[in-house]
C-alpha cells in the first residue's frame, strides 16, 4: 500500500475542493438529509435576497447566505476529503493492474481482460499473473508487495493452504500454472480498488440508524422554528425569514451530518493502511461489537514452533537411546520442531547428526498416519502422535510400555508440552516432549481484552490437558481443544445463540464455513481462495495477531460518530442562548437577560452564531479523519472520559466559540 | 416570607420525594406479580370473577399476541369505548340516573369529554358537578379511569416484554393485561383508598344535593356524590378528573393536609413502582432504579423552582408593597409549598388534578408544570405512559451516547438499532407537533384568540398549556382559557387522541421489534445503563432533546411573562 500523505496536504486537499463542489448536485446531497435541508434553506434565502423584502440589512443577509453556503461545503468537503485518501491508493493500484496479459498453455497471449472464470494460465519468472486464481500445478516465489507492500517474496504451490495467486502479483522464479477463479473485473485487485476508492460505499446499519436520528432530530427543530411566525404575530411582531433559517440551521445537527460520511471513509482507510482489507463497513462496525476472540494458538498465543525441551524414556531404556532413536527419526524432518529435536539429543546428548544414509527410504508425515520417520534397510525408526505409534507397534510388543507411556504423555501434556511418542523397529522408547513458547506480552493483551469486554477462545489442535496448561499460562480466558473445523463452526454458532458477536481468523479452505459463520471472520492473504472468499476481511500481511488491532479500529470508528454526535447535540444549548434573546428583542426587551454571552448586537449574535456552526465543521476535520483515541479499558471509564470531553466540551465550547467570534464581527464592524 | 418557611418548604418536597422512593418496590413487586401472571392472594377472591370475564368476552388469555395484534385490539376497545361513552353523554338527559334533570351534551363537547377519558387526559371543558348526570359520571368516566390506567400499564408490559424477552413475537395478551391490572391492583387498591377518603370525610353517596342552611339563615344546596370512588382512581390511576370542577381544591375531595399529602402519593405510587417492576423484568433491579433516580432528580429541581418562584411572590404586588409568597388561587388551608408541590406533581404524572390554580402561578413557578408536561410527562408520570415514554428517551440517550464506548448502542441487553430509533423519534416528535403546531394554530385565528383571559405572554401561556396539557394526556389546565367552544373541544380533541396513540403504537412497535431480538449479555464492554453517569445522561439527554424544542415557546410565554412582570407591564 502506499504510504498516506499527511492529511492536509495539496494534492489531497485541490482535488477536495473541486470534488466539493460536484457534491452539491442534489442528487448526491440527498443522501445526507441534514445538509440537504441547510442547502434547500440557504437557496431559499439566496432567491428571497432577490424578491423579497425583510426589513435587514443587505450585507448582513449577504454575509448570513454566505455562511450557509459555507455550511454546506465545509460538510461535502469533508467527504471529499476522506475519500481523496483513498483515491490515491486506489490510483497505485490501478497502475498495477493496467495492461495485464494473460499466456495460455499453448503459448498464445491474450488480454488479461478476456478471461473467464476456469480459464488455464501459464506465469513464469518475471510474469505478472493476470487474474485471481488457484495454482493447480508448480511452485513458486512470488512478489506481492503490489497489495501488500511487502517486498519479502511468498511461496506459492498446488494444493495445501498456500494456492491462492492474486493478480498484479510478480512470479519471481519458477513457473506455475494458475486456474482463474475469478471473472475479469471481479478480481482481488478490482474490489480493493472500489472499496478503498469508496465507489461501493453504502451506509453501514449504524450509520443509518444515526441519519434517522439525526433526520429526527431536524424534523423536530424544524417544527419548533417553523411554528415562530405564529407565536410571534401573538406578541404583535414578525420574525424575518433569514433569522428563523439562521435559528433552525444552527439547531439541526449539521456538525455530526457533515462529518459522518467522512468518519465512515476515513475508518476504512486505517483499517486499509493497517494493511487489512474490509469487503464492506458492515465489517468494521461489527468489529466494535465483538464480545469473543477465538484466536488460533499458533502465531497468536505461541510463538509458531514448539521446541523439543526434553527425552523422557520409558522404563528400561536408556536416555541416549531414545535421543538418537528421534533424532534419527527426525533427520529428514524438515519442520523447526524435527531440527528442534536433533539441536536437543546433540546438545543434552552430545550426538552427532549423520547425513541421511543413502538407500533410507523417509516416512513423510501425513495427517492420516500422523508419523513420520525413517526405514533404513528395514531398521525403522518412526516418531509422531501418541496414539498413532500405539497403533503402529504390534499388539504383543506394547504391554505395560502402552500404560507407561500413555501416562507419561499424560504428564507432559499437564504441563502445557505436546508429547511425541518414540518407537524403534516396533518398541516403544518414551516420549520427547516438545515445548510451546508463549509470545511475549499476550498474557498483558489478554488482561486489555478482559477489560474491554472481550472473552478470548485459544483454538488448538492440543490435546485437553495442554491446551489446559497453555491457557492457563497465556491468560486466555478460554479454549478448545483438539478442535477440528466443525467444532470451531458450532463454538461460533453457540456464541451467536447467547447474543455475541465472534471474530475469528483462518485461512485454510476447510476455515472457511467458519470465517463465513463469524461476524468477523478475517481471512489470511496467503491462505486459499476459498477461505479469502468466506472471509469479510482480509489480512494481507497474515497475520492472525492482527485480529485486536481490528477490534480497537471498529470501537475507534463507532466511538468517533459518537462523540462527534454528542457533541453536536450539545451545542445547541448555547446557539439556543445567542439566538432566542436577539430574535425575540423586538417582541419583548426584556428578554435581553438571556443574552448571557453579552454578544454585541442581535444580528452580531446571529451572525456569531452561523458562523460558528460552520466553522465547527473544518475545525473537527482532522479529529473525524483521524478518529478518537481508543483505551483499552471498560466501558464506564470510556464513557466518563468522552462525555467530560465531548459532552462537557459540547456544551462549554460553543459559549466560548460564538463569543470569540463575536467580538471579531463586533469590532470589525460586521454586522 | 422567612428563610424558615423557604427551608421547610423545600424540606417538604424532599420528604415527600424520599417516601416516593420507597413505594417504588412494594408497589413494584405488585405489578411484577400482575406483570408475570403469577397467582396473588386477591386471586382466590377475584379468579372466578376474571375468568367470567374471558368467557364472557370469548378471550383465551394464554393466547400470546405480538405487536400488531396487541396493538390492533387496544385500538379496537378505544374505538369503541370512545363511541359508547359519546353515546352516553348525548343522550344523558334521556338516560336514567339524572336527578337533577340535565340535558346531553353537544357533539364537540361529548367527543372532547369521550377522548379525554379514554385516553387518560380526563381534560375538562365543563364543571362535572354542574353538566354530568351520574350515569354519566359513573358508567360513563369513572370507567375510563380504570381502563385508560389499566390500558397505559398494558402497553408499559408490553414494552417490558420486549425488552425481557428474545427471539420471540409474543408480547402478552392485551385483555389479559387490561383485566388483570384492573381486578388485582387498580380495584382493590381504590376500594382501601377510597374507604381511608370516607373516614376522612370524602364524601361517598349516591345522593346528589344535599340541603344546608348556612348561619346567616340562608339555605344552599350542596352537590355531594360517590366523590371518595371516583378521589381515588382519579389519583392512582393519574386520571385527574376530579368530582368537582375546583379538583382537589375543593374540600369535599381534599378535605385535610394528611389527605393531600397521601393524594400527592398516591399519583406517583404506581408510576414509580412501575420502574421497579422494569428492573424485574428486565432481571436487573438496578436498571429500574436507575430510571427512578433520574426521574426523581427531575422532579426535585423541578419542585425547587416552583416552590423558590412561588415563595418569592409576585412582583407586582411587591410593588404594592403586598410581601409574602404568592398566595392567588393557591389552596390557602395547606399552604404554598403544599400547592407548590402539587403542580409539581400531577404535571409530572400525567394526572391533571389540581389543588390550586395553575394560572395564577407566578409566571416562571407556572413554565414548570407547563415544561414538566413538554417533556412528555415522563418525570415519574402517567401509570404506564410515564415508563414508556421514558424508556423511549432512554433509547435515544443510549443511541445518543452509546456509541462513544466503541459498541452498537445496547440497553438492557438489546441492540439499539435503526427500527427502535425510528419509532422512537416518530414517538417523540408527536409532541412538538401538536404542542406546537395546534399553540401556532390557535394563536392566529379568532377562535383560537378568543379563549384566553389574558393578554399579552400570560395570555399566550394559557393557549400554549392548553395543548400542551391536551398532546401530554395531563388534563389540568391553566384556566383562565375559556376551552368550551367548538373550536378548542375539537382541537384539543385531536391533540388529546393523536398524543396518545401516536406514541401507543410506535412504542408496541418497539416492543415487538425487541422482542424478536436476542439477548446481548452484558459485560464490561457494554455501556453503563446504571449508576450516576448514566443518570445525569439521561437527565441531559431529556432537558436537551426534550426540552430545547420547546424553549422559544417557553421564551414567549412564561419567561416573557416573568420579565414583563418584573419590569412593571401589565396586559
Amino acid at each position: 500500500m502506499s504510504q498516506p500523505t499527511s492529511m492536509f496536504s495539496a494534492e489531497l486537499v485541490v482535488p477536495a475542493l473541486g470534488g466539493s463542489l460536484r457534491k452539491l448536485h442534489p442528487a448526491q446531497l440527498v443522501r445526507n438529509p441534514v445538509l440537504f435541508t441547510t442547502a434547500v434553506v440557504a437557496l431559499l434565502l439566496t432567491v428571497l435576497l432577490f424578491v423579497g423584502q425583510t426589513g435587514l440589512s443587505l450585507g448582513f443577509q449577504i454575509q448570513l447566505i454566505v455562511w450557509l453556503w459555507l455550511t454546506v461545503l465545509f460538510g461535502t468537503f469533508a467527504e471529499s476529503l476522506a475519500e481523496g485518501r483513498g483515491r490515491a491508493q486506489a490510483a497505485s493500484l490501478r497502475a498495477t493492474r493496467s495492461d495485464l496479459v494473460a499466456r495460455l498453455p499453448d503459448g498464445s497471449k491474450v488480454s488479461a481482460a478476456t478471461l473467464q472464470k476456469g480459464a488455464v494460465v501459464m506465469v513464469a519468472a518475471g510474469e505478472l499473473i493476470p487474474a485471481d486464481g488457484e495454482v493447480i500445478a508448480g511452485v513458486a516465489s512470488v512478489n506481492e508487495a503490489a497489495i501488500t507492500g511487502e517486498s519479502a517474496p511468498v511461496i506459492r504451490e498446488a494444493g495445501g493452504d498456500r494456492s491462492a495467486v492474486t493478480a498484479g502479483t510478480r512470479v519471481l522464479s519458477d513457473e506455475i500454472t494458475v486456474r482463474v477463479t475469478q471473472e475479469a473485473g471481479q478480481g482481488f485487485l478490482d474490489r480493493m480498488i472500489a472499496l478503498v476508492e469508496g465507489a461501493q460505499r453504502q451506509k453501514t446499519p449504524n450509520e443509518i440508524a444515526l441519519t434517522i436520528l439525526l433526520v429526527g432530530l431536524t424534523i423536530i427543530f424544524l417544527i419548533a422554528v417553523a411554528t415562530i411566525p405564529a407565536f410571534a404575530r401573538y406578541a404583535g411582531g414578525q420574525i424575518p425569514v433569514a433569522v428563523l433559517a439562521a435559528l433552525l440551521i444552527t439547531l439541526i445537527p449539521t456538525t455530526i451530518a457533515a462529518l459522518l460520511s467522512a468518519i465512515g471513509i476515513a475508518g476504512m482507510d486505517r483499517l486499509v493502511q493497517f494493511n487489512v482489507l474490509a469487503k464492506s463497513g458492515r465489517a468494521v462496525e461489527a468489529a466494535g461489537d465483538i464480545d469473543v476472540l477465538l484466536l488460533d494458538k499458533t502465531g497468536t498465543i505461541t510463538v509458531g514452533d514448539r521446541q523439543a525441551s526434553q527425552f523422557l524414556p520409558l522404563n528400561g531404556t536408556s536416555p541416549v537411546t531414545l535421543a538418537r532413536a528421534a533424532l534419527v527419526a527426525s533427520l529428514a524432518d524438515e519442520t523447526p520442531e524435527g531440527r528442534s529435536i536433533v539441536r536437543l539429543a546433540q546438545e543434552a546428548h552430545g550426538l552427532e547428526a549423520p547425513e541421511v544414509p543413502a538407500g533410507a527410504e523417509v516416512i513423510p508425515f501425513t495427517a492420516q498416519t500422523r508419523i513420520s520417520g525413517l526405514d533404513n534397510a528395514g531398521h525403522v525408526v518412526t516418531k509422531g502422535a501418541v496414539d498413532a505409534i500405539l497403533r503402529s507397534v504390534p499388539e504383543a510388543a506394547r504391554g505395560t510400555a502402552a500404560t507407561e507411556l500413555r501416562r507419561i504423555a499424560e504428564d507432559v501434556a499437564r504441563q502445557g508440552q505436546t508429547p511425541l511418542a518414540v518407537a524403534e523397529n516396533g518398541v516403544l522408547l518414551g516420549i520427547v516432549a516438545l515445548k510451546d513458547v508463549i509470545k511475549a506480552g499476550v498474557r498483558d493483551r489478554f488482561a486489555e481484552l478482559r477489560k474491554m469486554g472481550i472473552r478470548t477462545v485459544m483454538i488448538t489442535g492440543d490435546n485437553p490437558l495442554t491446551a489446559a496448561a497453555i491457557a492457563a499460562e497465556s491468560g486466555v480466558d478460554d479454549f478448545l481443544a483438539e478442535a477440528t473445523p466443525e467444532d470451531k463452526l458450532a463454538l461460533i454458532r453457540r456464541e451467536q445463540q447467547g447474543g455475541r458477536l465472534v471474530a475469528m481468523c483462518g485461512d485454510g479452505t476447510n476455515d472457511a464455513p467458519a470465517l463465513a459463520q463469524a461476524d468477523v471472520g478475517v481471512a489470511m492473504n496467503t491462505g486459499t481462495q476459498a477461505a479469502r472468499e468466506a472471509g469479510n476481511m482480509v489480512d494481507l500481511d497474515s497475520d492472525p495477531t492482527k485480529l485486536i488491532e481490528i477490534v480497537g479500529l471498529g470501537k475507534q470508528l463507532l466511538m468517533t460518530r459518537g462523540a462527534l454526535t454528542t457533541f453536536s447535540v450539545a451545542n445547541d444549548v448555547a446557539k439556543y442562548f445567542a439566538i432566542i434573546p436577539a430574535m425575540f428583542l423586538v417582541l419583548y426587551p426584556q428578554l435581553s437577560v438571556l443574552n448571557v454571552m453579552h454578544l454585541a448586537t442581535p444580528q452580531s449574535a446571529i451572525l456569531s452564531a452561523i458562523m460558528f456552526n460552520a466553522l465547527i465543521i473544518p475545525a473537527l476535520v482532522p479529529l473525524a479523519l483521524k478518529g478518537v483515541r481508543y483505551r483499552p479499558v471498560g466501558a464506564g471509564q470510556l464513557l466518563a472520559r468522552n462525555l467530560a470531553i465531548f459532552g462537557m466540551g459540547g456544551l462549554i465550547a460553543p459559549f466560548v466559540g460564538i463569543k470569540a467570534i463575536d467580538l471579531v464581527v463586533a469590532a470589525l464592524h460586521l454586522a | 416570607m422567612t428563610s424558615a418557611t423557604l427551608v421547610s418548604g423545600f424540606g417538604l418536597i424532599l420528604v415527600f420525594t424520599a417516601l416516593v422512593a420507597l413505594l417504588a418496590k412494594p408497589f413494584g413487586l405488585w405489578l411484577f406479580a400482575i406483570y408475570e401472571g403469577r397467582q396473588t392472594p386477591l386471586h382466590r377472591v377475584l379468579g372466578p370473577v376474571e375468568r367470567g370475564f374471558y368467557r364472557l368476552a370469548g378471550v383465551n388469555p394464554d393466547q400470546e399476541q405480538n405487536w400488531r395484534q396487541y396493538a390492533l385490539h387496544l385500538m379496537l376497545f378505544q374505538v369503541a369505548t370512545v363511541v359508547f361513552t359519546y353515546a352516553i353523554l348525548r343522550l344523558q338527559g334521556v338516560l336514567p340516573m339524572n336527578p337533577r334533570g340535565l340535558p346531553g351534551i353537544s357533539p364537540d363537547g361529548a367527543m372532547n369529554t369521550a377522548i379525554a377519558f379514554v385516553t387518560n387526559t380526563n381534560w375538562q371543558w365543563y364543571a362535572g358537578e354542574t353538566v354530568l348526570s351520574n350515569l354519566s359520571q359513573m358508567v360513563g368516566l369513572t370507567l375510563h379511569n380504570f381502563l385508560s390506567a389499566a390500558t397505559g400499564i398494558a402497553v408499559a408490559f408490553a414494552l417490558f416484554r420486549g425488552f425481557a424477552r428474545a427471539q420471540t413475537s409474543n408480547l402478552g395478551n392485551f385483555w389479559a393485561d387490561c383485566t388483570r391490572i384492573t381486578l388485582y391492583v387498580l380495584l382493590p387498591a381504590c376500594v382501601v383508598y377510597a374507604l381511608y377518603l370516607v373516614a376522612s370525610g370524602v364524601p361517598q353517596t349516591f345522593a346528589s344535593l344535599v340541603n344546608a342552611t348556612t348561619l346567616e339563615g340562608a339555605h344552599q344546596a350542596i352537590v355531594v356524590g360517590p366523590v371518595a370512588s371516583q378521589e381515588a382512581i382519579k389519583m392512582l390511576g393519574t386520571n385527574g378528573g376530579g368530582f368537582f370542577n375546583a379538583n382537589s381544591a375543593h374540600p369535599f375531595e381534599n378535605p385535610t393536609a394528611l389527605v393531600d399529602f397521601v393524594q400527592m402519593l398516591s399519583i406517583f405510587a404506581l408510576g414509580a413502582g412501575l420502574t421497579y417492576t422494569f428492573g424485574k423484568a428486565v432481571g436487573n433491579t438496578r436498571q429500574g432504579w436507575a430510571i427512578l433516580w433520574a426521574m426523581l432528580l427531575l422532579f426535585v429541581a423541578g419542585a425547587s423552582i416552583v416552590w423558590w418562584r412561588e415563595a418569592a411572590g409576585n412582583p407586582m404586588l411587591h410593588h404594592l408593597g403586598v410581601m409574602g409568597a404568592n398566595m392567588e388561587g393557591k389552596e390557602v388551608r395547606f399552604g404554598a409549598a403544599a400547592s407548590a408541590l402539587f403542580a409539581t406533581v400531577t404535571t409530572a404524572a400525567s394526572c391533571g388534578a389540581v389543588n390550586a390554580m395553575h394560572d395564577s402561578f407566578t409566571a416562571l413557578g407556572g413554565m414548570i408544570p407547563l415544561f414538566n408536561m413538554q417533556l412528555g410527562e415522563i418525570v415519574i408520570g402517567g401509570v404506564g405512559s410515564g415508563i414508556y415514554g421514558f424508556l423511549l428517551f432512554a433509547v435515544l440517550a443510549v443511541f445518543l451516547a452509546g456509541l462513544m464506548v466503541g459498541r452498537t448502542p445496547e440497553y438492557v441487553g438489546k441492540k439499539i438499532e435503526a427500527r427502535e430509533v425510528k419509532l422512537a423519534v416518530l414517538a417523540i416528535v408527536i409532541l412538538p407537533l401538536c404542542i406546537l403546531g395546534l399553540t401556532a394554530v390557535a394563536v392566529v385565528l379568532p377562535a383560537g384568540l378568543a379563549g384566553p383571559l389574558a393578554k399579552g405572554p400570560h395570555g399566550f401561556s394559557e393557549i400554549l398549556y392548553a395543548f400542551t396539557s391536551a398532546t401530554a394526556n395531563n388534563g389540568s389546565a391553566f384556566a383562565g382559557l375559556t376551552a368550551g367552544t367548538p373550536f378548542y373541544n375539537g382541537l384539543l380533541g385531536v391533540a388529546m387522541w393523536l398524543g396518545r396513540f401516536l406514541v401507543v403504537i410506535p412504542v408496541l412497535a418497539i416492543a415487538g421489534s425487541l422482542a424478536a431480538r436476542k439477548q446481548t449479555p452484558a459485560g464490561p464492554g457494554s455501556f453503563p445503563t446504571t449508576g450516576g453517569l448514566w443518570i445525569g445522561l439521561l437527565v441531559a439527554t431529556i432537558l436537551i432533546v426534550g426540552g430545547l424544542t420547546f424553549l422559544p415557546s417557553l421564551a414567549l410565554g412564561p419567561v416573557a411573562d416573568h420579565l414583563t412582570g418584573a419590569a412593571n407591564l401589565l396586559y
